[in-house]
Order: structure tokens, then C-alpha cells, then sequence
């Protein structure tokens, strides 16, 4: 047993924390958040070509690091720490994992384009009737010679104004929350029939609703099996939902650290108000949820190896048990800061609405508890 | 004891209702349907008809202009206005200044601003809290300094609400440097039009601007404007602050949100059901309930149980705290309910494309009113101020 990082895992780890640090200060990420593209498209550029950060859980024959779901985590803190709006969670795990998990020729054609910062992927899975069930699906992909026709509206798919790609599931047979049937495909952003409607998101990030209008796919945009893609695509989604609880941790130890340094300062009667122990014994809560973060996201990352319903149980263990946690962190951030936590001005307000929509994404506590229970105590 | 309502009790309520189904603006309404922010004439619409209709200050003494309801008709009232989804009246003038006006203002104080709160006429904002002061009011450092028959005015004051529309802000100020933190204070009614005030927006997470920062630059205030005694304006500031935190219980309106929040979760889809058949949300939305009638149960023990006439105490700060936990627990159910529906930040869409929306409307103010219910456990003394006046006046530690 070995609970330490590699030297190389600790290099990626620094040399990501050094660049955002001076690259993506509060202020800086305000203003290109608030900016018509809501991003800087150099940023992205940078973390491919000069620190190949995006490369990191790649395989060295893929042209990456050699890590996996291990350095995921660890850029993904990082990015939790500076709120960082990059794509890499869709374009990275999500997109990244579906090519590494089916290989081939669609693997070695698109990795390279991710690598190199070329390609952008949104993961569009979520529909307005399905809520977190990835099965749920009403968009679907009709045979068409040899290829497919999409047609259905996917709701709230970050990063996709962005986007050269979208990762999309679809149905291809079956009925609408049937597991067979469901497919998964990866296929050009700008294919013809492919409507967008931009918006900002409450967390500083872009989004889309998108709504496929006969889209027509060639053939070898599917990945994995036809009507048989649900397995790859929860397995992929696990993946994510650890990187996103690696997330949570950075933003909560940020939120953490905000409040003990806030209320160092802050004097009320006479006194900094980090002297009353009803403060004290607040921030030793948010402290052992933080704690409770990293131990769970790490303990999720070793067990996404094992067999699916393993796997599954402790992937809602974690993102129960973190959704719950940012949660408490995020609301006792505000409540210690006082009416200055729910302005815009100061970055905590901000680090709060962040940990919000992380409480829901993949999920919400309600959700990964009720899948733990099924799959640890039966139905 | 009984909780029946009398014959002329629901004879009252039929009024009520027919009263509102009659007046109530209908554009106003079809505005908040459509969950767009609210003006400053949308909410003096509503306002100027309550005072036509002589119903607009229920808890004032009739010798103001006061309805002289029964506390079962004044509950009555704000059950009927919330279920009817009325706009709520700004309180600065009808629950805070004029109370105090009417308790501790000269006759002249009265006769002047005492009309005028009632008909809307003036809009008053509340200048309490600086930015060193906040839990520890007292500590403020805003002068008022002595010149002829005028203060002179200087500081800052913050999350002064809604002052971007103010006519008139209530003021605490120092009147006496030396003097023991509270015994220094005095209590000032100052024309927001006065040279010297300058008013900047402080936005809020969800996107609002509903606070300000209201700097005064020897600002010159008559002393015939100062509420009571000179350095006794901490006397003005408990008694308002106790009437705050009774009407901050909003049990009425939350009453009316837990059934708005039952709406979107008979509406969202969870599998094949509707999201309301969900045990663990079903179960929240049980318990909310159930905290809530504690809640309305201990407001009304203190309306109309055997202190009723002895206006509001300490207790009030219970009311205070269970009131602003029950509201944020309604947001963030409505927030957990809209599920990914909730992340479109509302603000940003353009206009029209009902070909391709955005979510179901009662989505777009989910997330922001959950950040803004945040404010609810911070003002009016935040909950940890009304736990410590909880432990030191009601269980003598």
C-alpha cells in the first residue's frame, strides 16, 4: 500500500499550480469569464504546448505523460483552485476516456488532436427529461446507409460554444430508459443541423442547448458498439465524476482557506472574530469536510478499476459524500464572510457558486446515495 | 385556546380575497409570473392601492393609520397576500422607521413623515451597518457633529438595501466620541437628496443590484430631524431591530414556496414518475413542513398568546433564526429540484427563440435566489448575534 505521488505526478502537480498561478488570478479569470468568448483561448494553448498538461493521463505511446485517472485528479484540483473554466473535464476525462476505453483507429486519429490543444470536446449527455439517467435518452441516431441521422435536443452541455467536437449519446434502438439501445458517438461540432444556443453559466463557464435537426454522422463516429455503448458511457461518467470530486476538493480547500484568513482580519468587538469558538468549531467542520474530499476523491480514483457495481458504489460514495461537503463548505464560506461572502467583489462568493453546481453535477447527493444503497443493500 | 376562525373571521377572509382578486394589478402579476425583477413602481403600485384601501400599515395603531385588526385578522392578511402571490411592501418605511416615528418622534416628526410613509410618497432606506461595523453595530463610526441648529454628517454606511431609489434613509449615528460605545449613538432621518451622499451599487452573487454603499461627505442634517433623545438613538436601534426580526419569520411566504416548490417537482421527471414521488425529496419537503408549523406555531403563541400586548422580545431572534434557515432550505430545494436547469445564469440570454428555450422558466431565478437566500441568516443580526441574545436574554448566560 502507497497512498504517496509519484515524482512525476508531484511535477505535474507543481509545474500546473506555478503556471496558474500566474497566468489565472481572480481577476484575470473574471475578466475573460465576462469577455464575449468567456475564455482565453491561450490559456488552453499554453497547457497543451508549453506544459503538456494535456497530455498527462495519456499513455506515452499516445504522445502523453503515461498517467491516468491519478493526474486527472490532480489537474483537476488545481483547476478547482483557481476556478478554472478550461475544457479539460469534457475534452480530457470524458472524451479522452471514451477514446482510450474503445482504441482503434478513432483513438489514434483524435488523441494526438487533444494533446496538442487542437481538438475541443462538450459532452453532450444530459436531457431536460432525464435528470441524472444516463439511459434516459430521447435523442436518437437512426441508420442511414452508413451512417446515422441524429435528431433530439441535449440540454446544458458545458463548454460546447467552444467546442470542435461533441461527445453525444443517442438511442439507436430500445425504449427511452431501456440500457440496450443507447449509443455513444463522437462527431464533428459543426456538422450541418446542429443548432446551438450559447449562454454564461451561474459559475462563470459557457454552455449550450443543442438541438440536433437531422443531423447526418458518417459511420465511424461510433464509439464502442452500436446499442450496447450505456457500459462505456457509465464508466466514462464515473471517470468524470471523480475528476469532478477532484475538483470540489480544490475549490473547498480554497473556500476553507478564504475564511480562516478572512476572519484573522476581520475585527468585530474589539477582537478578530477567528477568536470565537463558535467560528473556531465551524471552520474545524469545514476542515474535516476538505480532509474528507481529498480522502474520498483519492479513494474513488483507486476503485475506478474495479468490476462495474464496485466501481459504481464507490464512485457514489464519494460524490455523496463530497456533493454533501461542498455543500456545508460553501455555505458556511458565505455565513463566516457576512454580507461581503454574497457580493461579486470578493473571489469566496464566486468559489461558492462553483461548489454549488458541483453538488449537482453527475448527481446529486440524494441521487449517488440512493445508487450506493441499490448497489451495496440491494433493491 | 382554540384555532378556529369566528364567522367574522371568515367573513374577513372572503373580503380579503375578493379585495385582491379585484385590485390586485393584473400587468403586475403577469411581470412576476414571468419571474422579470421587480421596480420601484412595481412595487408602489400595489402599495398605493393597500393605501386607498386603508389597509397598508396592519400593524400600526389605529391613531396612525392603523386597521385595528384582531392578530387573527392581521394572520389572516398575510396568509391571504402570500397565497396570492401579492408583491411584498418594502419594509424600511411601514415596518421599521415608522414604528419607531410613531414610538419615539416629536409631534412634528409624526405629522410630517408618518402620512407620507403611508401613502408611499417617501422611500426610505436603512442606514445601519458600516464596513467595520457589522455584527458589532455598536462599534459604528459615522459623526454627527453639532453646528448651529444642524449635524454635520460624515462616514459610510453599507448593504444599505434598495437606497438606490430612496427618498429618505434612518441613520445611526455618533454623536458623543467619549461616551460608552451605545450611549454615544444617535438616531438620524436624513433626505437622501442632501449634498454630500453619494449612493454606489454593491452587486450580489446572483447578478442583483440590490445593496449599496452610501458615503456622507458633511452632509448637514437639522437636529430637528434626530428621533429622540441626543445619544439615545441605541434605544430607536434595539426596538426596531427586535421589530425586524418578528416580520423576518415570513412564515406566510414560505408556506406559499414550499407549495411553489411542490409545483416544480410535480412538474420535473425523475425515471417515470414525477419528481415529487421521490422518496428522499418527498422526505425533505416533509420535514420543511413540519419546521415550518413549529415556526407558525411559536409566531403565533407570541401574536396572540398572553404577551401579545408586550411587543416583541428577545423570543424574536428564534423567529429570526428558524424563519431564515426555512428560506434558504426552500431555495435550495427549488435549486435541487430544476437539476440541470439550474447552471443557465438568466442574465445572460437574449432575448426571445421560443423555438429553442432554456429550460422551464421557474429554472431561470432557481440558482440566483439561492444565492441571494444566503443574505437571510446574515441580516438583521446575523444568526450568531441571535443565538448569543438568545443564551444572554432568554436563558440568562
Amino acid at each position: 500500500m502507497d497512498f504517496t505521488y509519484t515524482e512525476t505526478q508531484d511535477m505535474i502537480r507543481d509545474t500546473l499550480s506555478r503556471f496558474l498561478a500566474d497566468t489565472y488570478d481572480f481577476e484575470t479569470r473574471q475578466k475573460f469569464t465576462a469577455s464575449d468568448a468567456g475564455r482565453d483561448p491561450g490559456i488552453w494553448q499554453a497547457l497543451a504546448q508549453e506544459l503538456g498538461m494535456l497530455g498527462a493521463a495519456f499513455t506515452e505511446e499516445q504522445g502523453g505523460l503515461g498517467g491516468g485517472a491519478l493526474e486527472n485528479a490532480i489537474v483537476m484540483e488545481e483547476l478547482g483552485k483557481v476556478l478554472g473554466i478550461e475544457p479539460y473535464l469534457p475534452t480530457v476525462v470524458i472524451g479522452g476516456g471514451a477514446l482510450k476505453a474503445v482504441g482503434g483507429a478513432q483513438a489514434d486519429a483524435m488523441i494526438p488532436e487533444i494533446i496538442a490543444g487542437n481538438a475541443i470536446i462538450a459532452f453532450a449527455y444530459a436531457e431536460p427529461q432525464g435528470r441524472y439517467d444516463l439511459a434516459n435518452l430521447r435523442t436518437t441516431a437512426k441508420k442511414d446507409g452508413a451512417g446515422y441521422v441524429l435528431n433530439g435536443h441535449k440540454g446544458v452541455v458545458y463548454a460546447a460554444p467552444w467546442a470542435t467536437h461533441l461527445l453525444v449519446t443517442a438511442r439507436t434502438g430500445g425504449g427511452q430508459r431501456e440500457r440496450d439501445g443507447v449509443s455513444l458517438f463522437l462527431i464533428d461540432a459543426n456538422l450541418p443541423g446542429v443548432v446551438r444556443r450559447d449562454y454564461p453559466t451561474v459559475d462563470g463557464s459557457r454552455a449550450s442547448e443543442i438541438y440536433f435537426e437531422n443531423v447526418a454522422v458518417p459511420g465511424d463516429a461510433l464509439l464502442g458498439g452500436e446499442g450496447t455503448g450505456l457500459a462505456l458511457i457509465e464508466q466514462i461518467v464515473d471517470e468524470a465524476t471523480i475528476a469532478t470530486c477532484a475538483e470540489a476538493t480544490g475549490v473547498m480547500q480554497k473556500l476553507h482557506e478564504g475564511t480562516l484568513e478572512y476572519t484573522q482580519q476581520r475585527k468585530q468587538f474589539g477582537v478578530p472574530i477567528a477568536k470565537f469558538q463558535v467560528l473556531q468549531h465551524r471552520m474545524v467542520d469545514m476542515f474535516m469536510e476538505v480532509e474528507q474530499a481529498r480522502s474520498m476523491t483519492i479513494m474513488g480514483v483507486l476503485k475506478l478499476g474495479l468490476p462495474a457495481n464496485e466501481r459504481m458504489a464507490a464512485v457514489s460514495a464519494a460524490k455523496a459524500k463530497v456533493s454533501r461537503g461542498a455543500n456545508f463548505v460553501g455555505q458556511n464560506a458565505v455565513q463566516t464572510h457576512g454580507g461581503i461572502g454574497i457580493t461579486q467583489e470578493l473571489a469566496i462568493g464566486h468559489y461558492f457558486k462553483r461548489a454549488t453546481m458541483i453538488e449537482g453535477q453527475f448527481g446529486s447527493h440524494d441521487y449517488h446515495l440512493e445508487r450506493y444503497e441499490r448497489l451495496t443493500l440491494g433493491e | 385556546m382554540d384555532m378556529e376562525f369566528s364567522p367574522e373571521d371568515l367573513a374577513f377572509q372572503q373580503e380579503v380575497r375578493q379585495f385582491i382578486a379585484e385590485n390586485y394589478p393584473p400587468e403586475l402579476r403577469e411581470r412576476q409570473d414571468e419571474g422579470e425583477e421587480m421596480s420601484k413602481e412595481d412595487f408602489l403600485s400595489w402599495h398605493r392601492i393597500l393605501h386607498k384601501k386603508g389597509w397598508v400599515a396592519p400593524a400600526w395603531p389605529v391613531e396612525y393609520g392603523g386597521t385595528g385588526w384582531t392578530p387573527t385578522q392581521r394572520f389572516i392578511w398575510s396568509e391571504e397576500t402570500a397565497r396570492a402571490d401579492c408583491i411584498r411592501l418594502m419594509p424600511f418605511g411601514l415596518a421599521m422607521v415608522g414604528p419607531v416615528i410613531y414610538t419615539f418622534g416629536t409631534p412634528e416628526q409624526k405629522a410630517h413623515f408618518l402620512p407620507r410613509i403611508l401613502s408611499g410618497e417617501d422611500w426610505w432606506c436603512q442606514g445601519y451597518s458600516e464596513p467595520g461595523s457589522g455584527s458589532d453595530l455598536a462599534s459604528l463610526r459615522t459623526t454627527a457633529v453639532r453646528d448651529g441648529d444642524d449635524y454635520i454628517v460624515n462616514g459610510q454606511k453599507t448593504w444599505t438595501t434598495l437606497a438606490q431609489h430612496a427618498d429618505w434613509g434612518f441613520f445611526l449615528v455618533r454623536t458623543d466620541k467619549d461616551a460608552k460605545q451605545q450611549e454615544g449613538i444617535s438616531f438620524l432621518l436624513i433626505d437622501m437628496k442632501s449634498p454630500g451622499i453619494t449612493v454606489r451599487p454593491i452587486i450580489t452573487l446572483g447578478g442583483e443590484h440590490e445593496v449599496n454603499e452610501v458615503w456622507l461627505e458633511d452632509v448637514r442634517v437639522p437636529q430637528s430631524q434626530r428621533v429622540y433623545e441626543e445619544n439615545k438613538g441605541w434605544t430607536c436601534a434595539k426596538f426596531l431591530l427586535a421589530h425586524e426580526r418578528t416580520g423576518i419569520a415570513g412564515v406566510a411566504a414560505s408556506k406559499r414556496a414550499i407549495e411553489k416548490v411542490k409545483d416544480i417537482a410535480r412538474t420535473e421527471v425523475d425515471g417515470d414518475k414525477p419528481l415529487l414521488a421521490n422518496a428522499f425529496f418527498k422526505r425533505k419537503i416533509a420535514e420543511l413542513e413540519i419546521d415550518l408549523t413549529a415556526l407558525e406555531f411559536t409566531e403565533l403563541r407570541s401574536l396572540a398568546g398572553p404577551n401579545a400586548n408586550r411587543g416583541p422580545g428577545p423570543e424574536s431572534s428564534l423567529l429570526k433564526i428558524k424563519g431564515s434557515e426555512i428560506q434558504q432550505r426552500l431555495t435550495e430545494l427549488a435549486l435541487e429540484a430544476v437539476g440541470h436547469y439550474g447552471a443557465p445564469y438568466f442574465r445572460g440570454f437574449g432575448e426571445g427563440d421560443n423555438q429553442h428555450p432554456i429550460g422551464p422558466d421557474y429554472a431561470h431565478r432557481a440558482a440566483p435566489t439561492y444565492f441571494n437566500t444566503r443574505k437571510t441568516t446574515i441580516y438583521g443580526g446575523s444568526n450568531e448575534i441571535q443565538r448569543n441574545i438568545i443564551a444572554k436574554m432568554v436563558l440568562g448566560l
